[in-house]
């Protein structure tokens, strides 16, 4: 058991260390370090080019996607040269948040799936950030529930036409192209009918409206289709075997998403550091320190489960479902840092100014944001359920529908 | 970067299991909890032959010299078969402060002991409530001999040794402090069992009248040695704690899978899944946190003292969250003597608080944060 790099770690660190320190846009590095969950934003820049610019200026010099193949843009590196890269990388990869989907998930699922020439030709620009990613799955109809999706694929010609509507898309209004889970056939079982392709998000048809959350702000989007047109060159796998495909983009999902769950704890703990109260500062409280020393277990407990999933992957080991527990355990945590951290300013944490709350209303952001954390790309529930399930071996929650042919499942409760 | 322990770690952690599923089943435990035995001897004897005892004791001082690492693989599977020996106490503890700050004379004369299982240890440092303070040691020490009153004690009515923390000055600050060895057979110490939550962790009141004592350390360091004693010991208990909430953990799973209410196993409601979840998620929170205490321990890093207070506070909280919900998941037979169930309880809530409570570690950790926050 050890911490230290081994020598070709340390070469590869010293040369992450000193092209960063050249290339970095070292002008937001301020901002981006305060920068926390619910608000990353540059004053006086637009992110969406200042991240652009950074990811084109990584993949020119072979710093994008570390762990891609070098054909398909990346570097092919270790997952450990990939976590120092992270580590020397710091605030400045919080730039990457727009690109996580299509990193993450989108890019995986190509390169599975994908004809060879189309990866050549997609992937490439989608490591470099010159082309954003989106993941079309969620539907009114189907949340966690993802097979009980609605939006119609039907064959006519070469080409499949696409109708109906899904939601919670982020970054759908910046993307170029999205992957895209569609029912195909709606007379056999949930999981049986679904088909799987990629699209270019300007086709005639499509049409994305962002959403406003709950925070104000909007990050997600319902995207429209109405008579869009795909070639079927553009099927990602067989025609209904969509269900299989997907798993490759959730597993990915699971693994990218879980590994960037913000905790809001270094937040927390900044903030109790500082912080005076009628009886002294903070963090001299008794109750405040037994919160602050609970959250700070969790919080490296996460950090130390992460390296130990890191380690299993550098030995050729699978990422499993145990990687569930990274999303579970920050999510509700952020929310809980978020009620914390205004519970301590009393009256005046309903101030959300950024003028008139502590540290500019950091906290604020933290709490309208964090209700999102605990839902996308799986709820609490669900990640307990794949916990309990695939970690534990416990059975499988009972599906009413699941022999059911799609069509025949109701719609409605409470009818 | 390597977080994870050895194959070679990783086969002693086999070996230390099987037989401790062999020699410490359910049964062997009850025998001590039923009071027929103060503890386990022939596990204590077996524990010694198979070379667990001594695993982190040097060579030269009758050990195995493997190492700490090697000893946290050991104490996972000692929590996790409940072993009711006085190995926290001998191990953790009385070798470890022998390790840290005994002469070679004193390391020469007792280490062997330990390592063959002749000599059980431990420390006496509390009297009575409260957590560990300079302030709150009030034995008195005078001229080699020592007078007062320790409790509890771990395992100290059947101890040869004992490390005591005496009081040398009158402040009550850290210099005023001084450990000593007093071998608790030489007469001037009386002991006195005390009932616990957890009989198979004794407990006792040990009084000292004019006890022989010789230092260990040197004057007014005891204070300095005991926190690093307890830094270490706080981690290899933890892995102790983590082991148990393992097997509490596996015992909730098997009975849920095997219940069958309302037509069902219970492990397939949800409500009992999402216990089992969270039983699962603070396990393997507290043994992430254990395996990087694992790393300070074993390397001697400037991050063990935060290392030890975060792997204490987890492994603490991760045990008391599994084996309470294990009784849960039981329903009405989680709560009977015949189930295993409350030995887990018992132990959780008895390691919980053997080494300053829960609130104590918490303290220790914001300080030990805001140090290296200020550095």
């Amino acid at each position: 058991m050890n911490f230290d790099d081994t020598p070709q770690e340390a070469a590869f660190r010293a040369e992450a260390k000193a092209w960063i320190s050249a290339n970095a846009p070292k002008q937001y590095e301020e901002e981006l370090r305060k920068s926390s969950l619910g608000r990353t934003v540059l004053k006086d820049a637009n992110i969406l080019e200042v991240a652009k610019a950074w990811q084109k200026k990584k993949a020119d010099a072979g710093w994008a996607c570390l762990h891609w193949p070098k054909e398909y843009g990346g570097r092919g590196s270790s997952p450990i040269e990939r976590v120092i890269w992270q580590q020397e990388e710091g605030p400045f990869g919080k730039l990457s948040g727009m690109f996580i989907i299509g990193h993450g998930m989108c890019g995986p699922t190509m390169m599975a799936f994908a004809g060879e020439e189309q990866k050549r030709k997609y992937l490439p620009p989608l490591a470099s950030g010159e082309k954003v990613w989106c993941q079309l799955f969620s539907e009114p109809a189907g949340g966690s529930d993802v097979a009980g999706l609605r939006t119609r694929a039907e064959k006519k010609g070469d080409d499949w036409i696409i109708n109906g509507q899904k939601i919670w898309t982020s970054g759908a209004h910046y993307s170029d192209y999205g992957i895209l889970l569609t029912r195909t056939d709606p007379t056999v079982p949930k999981h049986k009918g679904l088909t799987m392709f990629f699209l270019d998000m300007k086709s005639p048809g499509v049409e994305v409206r962002p959403i406003k959350q709950a925070s104000g702000q909007s990050d997600f989007n319902e995207v429209y289709f109405t008579d869009v047109k795909i070639p079927d060159s553009q099927r990602l796998g067989a025609v209904n075997d969509g269900w299989n495909v997907s798993l490759t983009t959730l597993m990915n999902e699971r693994m990218s998403i879980g590994a960037g769950v913000s905790t809001g704890f270094p937040e927390l703990f900044d903030f109790c550091n500082s912080l005076m109260l009628e009886d002294g500062p903070a963090i001299e409280d008794r109750s405040v320190r037994s919160r602050l020393a609970n959250y700070a277990v969790k919080a490296s407990g996460l950090r130390y489960t992460s390296m130990r999933a890191i380690s299993a992957l550098s030995k050729g080991e699978r990422p499993g479902p145990e990687n569930s527990i990274g999303k579970l355990v920050a999510g509700s945590m952020v929310q809980e840092v978020a009620m914390y951290a205004l519970d301590l300013q009393g009256a005046a944490g309903v101030l959300s100014g950024p003028e008139d709350a502590e540290v500019a209303g950091k906290f604020q952001a933290m709490l309208l944001r964090a209700p999102g954390t605990r839902v996308e790309g799986g709820t609490d529930e669900i990640m307990r359920n794949i916990i309990a399930e695939r970690v534990l071996g416990l059975p499988g929650d009972i599906r009413v529908d699941k022999d059911v042919p799609f069509n025949k499942i109701p719609t409605k409760g409470r009818a | 970067m390597n977080f994870d322990f050895s194959d070679e770690q990783k086969q002693m952690r086999d070996e230390a299991r099987k037989f401790l599923a062999e020699k410490c089943p359910p049964k062997a435990v009850r025998e001590v909890l039923d009071g027929k035995a103060p503890y386990d001897k022939a596990l204590w004897r077996g524990l010694a032959e198979m070379g667990f005892l001594g695993v982190a004791i040097p060579e030269e001082f009758g050990g195995a010299g493997a190492g700490h690492l090697e000893l946290c693989v050991i104490a996972e599977e000692m929590g996790r078969a409940n072993a009711p020996v006085p190995f926290s106490s001998t191990v953790y503890l009385a070798a470890e402060a022998l390790l840290l700050a005994g002469s070679d004379a004193q390391k020469q004369k007792w280490l062997p002991k330990i390592a063959s299982g002749e000599a059980i240890g431990t420390l006496a440092l509390f009297e009575g409530k409260g957590n560990p303070s300079p302030k709150a040691i009030r034995l008195q020490a005078t001229g080699g001999t020592l007078n007062g009153v320790k409790k509890p004690v771990p395992d100290g009515a059947i101890a040869d040794f004992a490390v005591v923390a005496a009081c040398t000055g009158s402040t009550g600050r850290d210099s005023d402090i001084s450990l000593f060895l007093v071998d608790l057979k030489a007469g001037g110490v009386e002991a006195k069992s005390l009932t616990n939550v957890d009989p198979t962790r004794g407990q006792a009141e040990l009084t000292f009248k004019n006890a022989r004592a010789e230092p260990l350390g040197a004057a007014g360091d005891g204070w300095s040695i005991l926190t690093q004693v307890l830094d270490r010991a706080a981690v290899l208990l933890a892995f102790e704690q983590v082991g148990g909430s393992d097997r509490a953990l596996e015992m909730g799973r098997d009975y849920a899978l095997d219940r069958i209410a309302f037509g069902r196993p219970i492990g397939s409601f949800q409500a009992v899944k999402h216990i089992l979840a969270d039983m699962y998620v603070s396990a393997t929170l507290a043994r992430s946190n254990c395996y990087y205490g694992a790393w300070a321990l074993s390397t001697n890093a400037s991050e063990l003292p935060e290392a030890a207070a975060a792997a204490r506070i987890s492994a603490t909280q991760a045990f008391q969250h599994c084996s309470k919900n294990n009784i849960q998941v039981h329903g009405g037979m989680g709560f009977t003597w015949e189930f295993d169930c409350h030995m887990y309880y018992r132990r959780a809530n008895a390691s919980a608080l053997t080494l300053g409570s829960l609130s104590y570690w918490e303290d220790q950790l914001i300080d030990r944060m805001r140090k290296k926050n200020a550095a």
